[in-house]
């Protein structure tokens, strides 16, 4: 080096590229940013930066009394918004100890179901997208739409869903639902197999994620990994199954788990899970037809405390105009304890911590959000390998930047 | 023989004697509170004991109780013994002035962010973390937001004509 011209110290000497990913690269999907050491195409080394999004939910939540937080929970995974609503709902009737209908068990298991099929769908098209397969997405995309139809059918929203109350529906299901309902059970089973038929054997795409992105399965329950990605790693963990809610324990449904954990195995088990889904959805419904009756207009649970009253009582009924009342301003105690409740959502174990000193608002309400939990492994994940793979990785992971930063 | 809270409880109590203090069992799960030295030796226990196998870290994070004079923080573990599928909760209670708590990273990898969560917006300060540095919220916040201190919206606010809303 001559002496008269001054380079920035350590800049010839060093081997290695930084390489920004992030946070509004295409490629990621999501509000989060990546610093990648490169060394060449080889990645050596990764931090990860989350937390753009951040909106405090927690803090939020301690001023707000219990349906003012539905909306909030919309805003964590909402490519599956359904489950965290009914996950919540589900964490406050056990808190308030209110036992909900068969019926309506079945109705909802429809509903987290669909959002289940429709959380994969997407994250199984994008690994398809990553790997230069774009026709996959196209396609399955309009069976979303489908889905959406349902949801607004039920609740008049498409992605930020707010559906349900605690203790059940606002409304019943309407002959229309039912109709979309079977429109999507007969016309989806045919796209999804065309769509494995697309990748599952296409010799490109096994190529591009067999072995990428792999982890062990004791490195994954140590990273507490769940949902999907601990399955794929070969752990037959799923909440449904060791913690039922919603009556999943009477349905009969298989729990894939792959072997290996890589890119691979986690679309595999994935796809599988939608026909899982499908088949719960099917069984549901054959359990929803049976009901006759009275019985088959059941939609919620008899919660007067929480459950909102029909708007035509509201105008003619004293009592339900004081509920309403109370209700709407968020004016209930609500009894002390704690309870944590998991569901299984669409990328794990969707954990509501909630505490209690008797007020009208959580006390202390906590998220225990899955891919804030295994998003740490991704530096593990990625380390030597090509920067490809870790893009791929990356979107096989089904990272959710809403659900990440809270 | 089915792992129930009763053995759990016996077993603890059999090592640690009345170091663990506050068995409750709300809404089934068990929960109890150790000292906050003991937090590390806890967790280690529960993940050896071949009868106890807690090896799943499902969630960690605390709550600020104010009004708890000398134990203001309380560190919540959530822990999940996947093969008999119990889980149970513990808690260690610091103070507000030196929230020093001992770090469960050596032991679990997944402890990493949340403490970082929980340091980030408690203040807990984990000892022996790799990395402890706020993970949601940005680097320049100098104070921990989450802490009841802190209101979520000033009540004395008059820019704001809200007292049709009952606020």
């Amino acid at each position: 080096m001559s002496d008269h011209i001054i380079l920035p110290e350590g800049s010839i000497e060093k081997q290695t590229t930084t390489l920004n990913l992030g946070p509004t690269h295409p490629a990621t999907h999501g509000v989060f940013q990546n610093i990648l050491e490169m060394d060449g195409e080889r990645v050596l080394k990764s931090v990860s930066t989350v937390g753009y999004i951040h909106r405090a939910f927690e803090k939020i939540a301690e001023r707000r009394p219990l349906y003012q937080i539905t909306p909030l929970t919309d805003r964590l995974n909402y490519c599956s918004s359904p489950i965290n609503n009914m996950g919540w709902h589900i964490a406050c009737e056990r808190l308030l100890g209110i036992q909900i209908p068969k019926r309506v068990d079945y109705l909802r298991v429809i509903i987290m179901e669909l959002a289940r099929i429709s959380d994969h769908l997407i994250c199984n098209s994008i690994v398809g997208v990553d790997s230069g397969a774009y026709t996959g997405f196209l396609y399955l995309m309009q069976y979303r739409e489908l889905i959406y139809e349902i949801y607004e059918e039920i609740c008049g929203s498409r992605l930020t869903t707010t559906i349900g109350r605690i203790g059940g529906f606002e409304r019943n299901f309407s002959p229309a639902a039912f109709q979309k309902l079977e429109k999507f059970l007969k016309e989806y089973p045919r796209a999804l197999k065309e769509f494995e038929n697309l990748f599952t054997r296409n010799r490109i795409f096994m190529e591009r994620t067999i072995g990428c992105g792999p982890i062990s399965a004791e490195r994954a329950l140590n990273y507490g990994f769940t949902g999907p990605n601990l399955r794929a790693a070969g752990v037959d963990y799923d909440v449904r199954v060791h913690t039922p809610y919603s009556s999943y324990q009477d349905f009969d449904f298989i729990v894939p788990v792959g072997s290996t954990g890589d890119c691979y195995d986690r679309f595999l088990v994935r796809n599988e899970e939608m026909w899982q889904s499908l088949s719960i959805i099917e069984q549901a419904f054959q359990k929803v037809k049976e009901f006759k009756g009275a019985d088959a207009e059941v939609f919620h649970a008899d919660a007067p405390d929480y459950y909102l009253p029909k708007k035509k009582d509201v105008y003619t009924k004293m009592e339900a105009l004081i509920y309403h009342f109370k209700i709407v301003m968020g004016e209930i105690d609500m009894p002390v304890g704690e309870v944590y409740s998991p569901v299984e959502g669409a990328n794990g174990e969707l954990g509501f911590y909630l505490i209690s000193d008797g007020g009208r608002t959580p006390y202390r309400l906590h998220f225990r959000r899955p891919c804030f939990i295994y998003y740490q492994a991704f530096e593990e994940l990625v380390k030597g390998g090509m920067l490809s793979d870790a893009i791929i990785t990356m979107s096989s992971l089904n990272l959710i930047a809403g659900e990440m930063d809270a | 023989m089915k792992l129930t809270n009763e053995i759990i409880k016996l077993k603890l109590t059999e090592k640690f004697g009345e170091e663990l203090t506050a068995w409750q069992e709300p809404y089934g799960m068990l929960t109890f509170t150790a000292s906050k030295e003991l937090n590390l030796k806890v967790l280690q226990f529960l993940y050896d004991d071949e009868e106890l196998k807690f090896r799943f870290l499902t969630d960690l994070q605390a709550v600020h109780y104010p009004g708890n004079k000398g134990a203001e923080l309380a560190v919540v573990y959530h822990l999940h013994n996947m093969v008999d599928n119990v889980r149970l909760r513990f808690k260690v209670f610091t103070d507000i002035e030196k929230p020093d708590v001992f770090s469960a990273t050596a032991l679990y990898k997944s402890a990493n962010w949340m403490e970082r969560e929980t340091y980030d917006f408690f203040g807990v300060n984990f000892i022996g973390h790799p990395n402890l540095i706020r993970v949601l919220n940005v680097e320049e916040m100098d104070y921990f937001p989450m802490r009841k201190e802190f209101p979520l919206e000033d009540q004395k606010r008059i820019d704001k004509d809200d007292e049709m809303f009952g606020r």
